[in-house]
């Protein structure tokens, strides 16, 4: 009996942290998107929207090292999509965290399935899926 | 129209697609891509990556409360995200291919489908006999805490059914950038015969890694346009956070047969554009 509630405690600190996590990822995104977006409507604010045409983005949109440089050259479009990128990386850092959550737990099938999920998702990132 | 009216016009468009999204649970991602193409004459591609995007932000933000109180099964969840992941993979390889009519269309259908799943009686299946070894094997049965009764314990069934049904949710996911909530519950509560509490704070959970794993072709391809993301994400946080301050208080019966009136509406035109080749 002991045993089992001292599982059920240790699931809920794990759950604690996850939840933190997840909270913390979406407040930090959110404020750099809402920052970048300042700055992009104060440069750009009166051009005129075009989205009814596929184009794409605009270079240095689409990948991190042209997403970081734009950063470092303070443009809007770049620190909103660097939230962005955030936001995405959110629930995948979730995903690290727990693989070290049943490592600990010692619970080695759940870290081989963690590990897999986060091998998907790192296939596809890496994979040159986007054609 | 100005790139600052078209912000501030899609932001309280987003944060009414979020606040409707969470008090009537279908959430906000449902939304966003009819409002992008149909209202804003967006293109679809854009839509569908801004809408991938504001449901990651929904379903991390509610998921954090929710893993918070115990409900979710984190087990389960990690398990069928195998299958959700694969699935959003496909889904996203799929999109490159299909013309974008026939991804209105399958888009016009899945809403449907899920305004119709949002008036289904709550009603619990009763648990088979029998215990599935799978579910032994992979330690997916759990328990949750409950005010009334304290912590109450159940079982999964039916894994193989479930697991194949999630990757099912999980093409749809990768091809129409939403969360498909209402496809994992119906594998959760169905198939599985998970208690709703769960079935809903697990797909929930599980919703922001689907369509991470797709996200991440989408950025590379160009559909993620931080123009539009910015409003949409800002708007359907902000709806989704004052949508579950007001739940307690509001009667969402009446506003649920409502949204899902408009959601339907906006279905039928999606189809219909589809198929006249306008989207």
């Amino acid at each position: 009996m002991k045993q089992v509630f001292s599982k059920y405690f240790r699931d809920k600190d794990i759950q604690q942290l996850i939840g933190k996590q997840l909270r913390i990822g979406v407040i930090v995104s959110s404020v750099m998107v809402f920052i970048g977006g300042v700055i992009y409507l104060i440069r750009h604010g009166h051009e005129q929207p075009s989205y009814g045409d596929f184009t794409g983005v605009r270079e240095g949109l689409a990948d991190l090292p042209g997403i970081w440089q734009g950063v470092l050259e303070n443009k809007g479009m770049n620190i909103i999509q660097l939230g962005i990128v955030l936001l995405i990386a959110t629930p995948i850092i979730r995903i690290a965290f727990s693989v070290i959550a049943f490592l600990l737990e010692k619970d080695y099938l759940y870290v081989g399935i963690t590990l897999l999920v986060l091998g998907i998702i790192v296939f596809s990132m890496m994979g040159g899926l986007a054609g | 129209m100005t790139i600052l009216s078209f912000t501030l016009i899609l932001l309280c468009g987003a944060f009414l697609a979020g606040l409707l999204g969470s008090l009537t649970g279908l959430g906000g991602g449902v939304v966003i891509i009819p409002l992008l193409t149909l209202v804003f004459h967006a293109d679809i591609r854009y839509a569908i990556g801004t809408a991938l995007v504001a449901s990651i932000a929904t379903s991390s933000g509610s998921a954090s409360a929710y893993v918070k109180e115990g409900i979710t099964n984190i087990r389960l969840g990690m398990f069928l995200e195998i299958a959700t992941t694969t699935g959003a993979v496909v889904g996203a390889l799929i999109a490159v291919y299909m013309p974008t009519n026939v991804v209105a269309i399958i888009f016009g259908l899945v809403l449907i489908f899920s305004s119709l799943m949002s008036f289904r009686k709550k009603m619990e299946f009763p648990a088979d006999k029998g215990d599935s070894k799978l579910a032994e094997q992979l330690r997916l049965n759990g328990s949750y805490p409950t005010t009334e009764s304290g912590v109450v314990s159940y079982k999964v069934h039916h894994v193989p059914g479930g697991y194949f049904m999630m990757t099912f949710a999980g093409v749809m996911s990768g091809l129409l950038g939403i969360g498909s909530g209402a496809l994992k519950v119906l594998a959760m509560d169905n198939i599985m015969r998970i208690p709703f509490k769960v079935s809903t704070t697990t797909s929930n959970f599980m919703i922001g890694v689907t369509a991470a794993a797709s996200a991440v072709v989408y950025l590379q391809r160009g559909y993620i346009s931080p123009g539009l993301c910015m409003p949409v994400v800002l708007g359907v946080l902000a709806g989704a956070f004052a949508g579950s301050r007001l739940l307690t208080r509001a009667n969402v019966k009446g506003l649920r047969i409502v949204f899902s009136v408009v959601i339907g509406f906006l279905a039928l035109q999606m189809i219909y554009n589809g198929f006249t080749g306008k989207l």
